[in-house]
């Protein structure tokens, strides 16, 4: 059977769309229950440092740069600058470092 | 904050969004061109899904001929964070939003504007994700398009730099909170050596990344709730700091 790229396509965005609306749209509440409220509430730290580490420092072409960026950006994101500089400057990192290295 | 001005801080902060998908948009429309796909159809998939796991998954079961219930398990799979992060995000949003704005923001579900919805102090102004989107959405379909047409225009080290962008970003919502609170800071911790464990050591590194992610954040997240509870009127981010310097940015 010939496939249709349009359907793929389709398919690839129903789905993922579906995913990210129904709980939006079915949860209206404010949820009392502590656990789960808890639970969703250290969410986003949790899912967002485990996409971070260690993908940070393999993202980069040398993993030592990487290392160095991810360092860079937790030093700097510790000491407060805000978030378009933490991500220039771990960009600039990587690109100094591999410039060197 | 009134709606306008949410929107244009969220356009503000999505900046550093945009140019990481630039970035990364970019190497996906050279697996897009690999997989046959024209650069309007590559970018039409990217404007549709604003997904790069679940693009690139796509893309090559395209180039496989794999059927269509086999794509839509597939994009299911790699996809599901989002019902975490979309629950998550149902407590952020004030309980009177209508159901068209709700509609609206599920678009918004990436993991990046997610995270800086998050990281508002209170509730979440919905102008202010789709402002994010309103910038990050045309960057990330640009970019796809242009790594079809252009491939290798891009020095391979300017890729290699921008590709840790959003990485940095995510570092900048996480990492202010995990200063000013304990328990946050331990969970970062934890959570940042439990993926370098399931990434690279055996069997657990045989776990594919969509499922690692979503497998280590319902564990972590699920055992911090039961050990450190957050109390009953605790409903905003401990990181009033963190967004004061969003404000300046």
């Amino acid at each position: 059977m010939e496939h249709s790229i349009i359907i793929y396509i389709l398919i690839m965005a129903g789905v993922t769309y579906l995913i990210r609306v129904i709980p939006l749209t079915l949860i209206r509440r404010e949820i009392k229950n502590p656990l789960i409220r808890s639970f969703l509430f250290y969410v986003p730290y949790v899912t967002l440092a485990v996409m971070t580490f260690p993908a940070m420092v393999t993202a980069a072409a040398s993993p030592l740069a990487g290392a160095f960026a991810f360092i860079a950006g937790v030093l700097l994101a510790w000491f407060g600058m805000p978030l378009l500089q933490v991500s220039i400057l771990s960009c600039l990192t990587v690109f100094i470092l591999e410039l060197i290295l | 904050m009134n709606d306008k001005q949410a929107f244009n801080k969220g356009t503000r902060d999505g900046v550093p969004i945009a140019l990481g998908y630039l970035a990364v948009s970019f190497s996906l429309g050279i697996a897009a061109k690999n997989s046959g796909l024209s650069a309007p159809l590559a970018s039409l998939a990217s404007l549709l899904c604003l997904a790069s796991a679940g693009e690139f998954a796509g893309f090559t079961l395209i180039s496989a001929g794999a059927g269509y219930l086999e794509m839509a398990v597939m994009e299911f799979v790699i996809n599901v964070r989002y019902l975490l992060m979309s629950c998550s995000l149902s407590q952020k949003v004030p309980e009177d939003t209508s159901l068209p704005k709700r509609l609206l923001l599920g678009m918004t579900l990436t993991d990046e504007i997610f995270a800086i919805s998050s990281a508002t102090p209170e509730k979440l102004n919905v102008y202010y994700s789709y402002g994010a989107l309103a910038i990050a959405a045309p960057a990330w379909a640009l970019g796809t398009g242009l790594g079809v047409v252009m491939g290798n225009i891009l020095p391979a080290n300017v890729v290699s730099a921008l590709s840790v962008a959003l990485y940095g970003m995510f570092l900048a919502i996480i990492i202010p909170p995990a200063r000013g609170n304990r328990i946050i800071l331990v969970l970062v911790i934890i959570s940042m050596l439990s993926s370098l464990i399931f990434t690279y050591v055996p069997p657990l590194s045989a776990i594919e990344p969509g499922f690692r992610i979503i497998l280590l954040t319902v564990a972590i997240s699920g055992g911090a709730a039961v050990i450190a509870p957050i109390g009953p009127n605790d409903s905003k981010r401990p990181d009033r700091k963190v967004s004061d310097n969003y404000n300046g940015a």
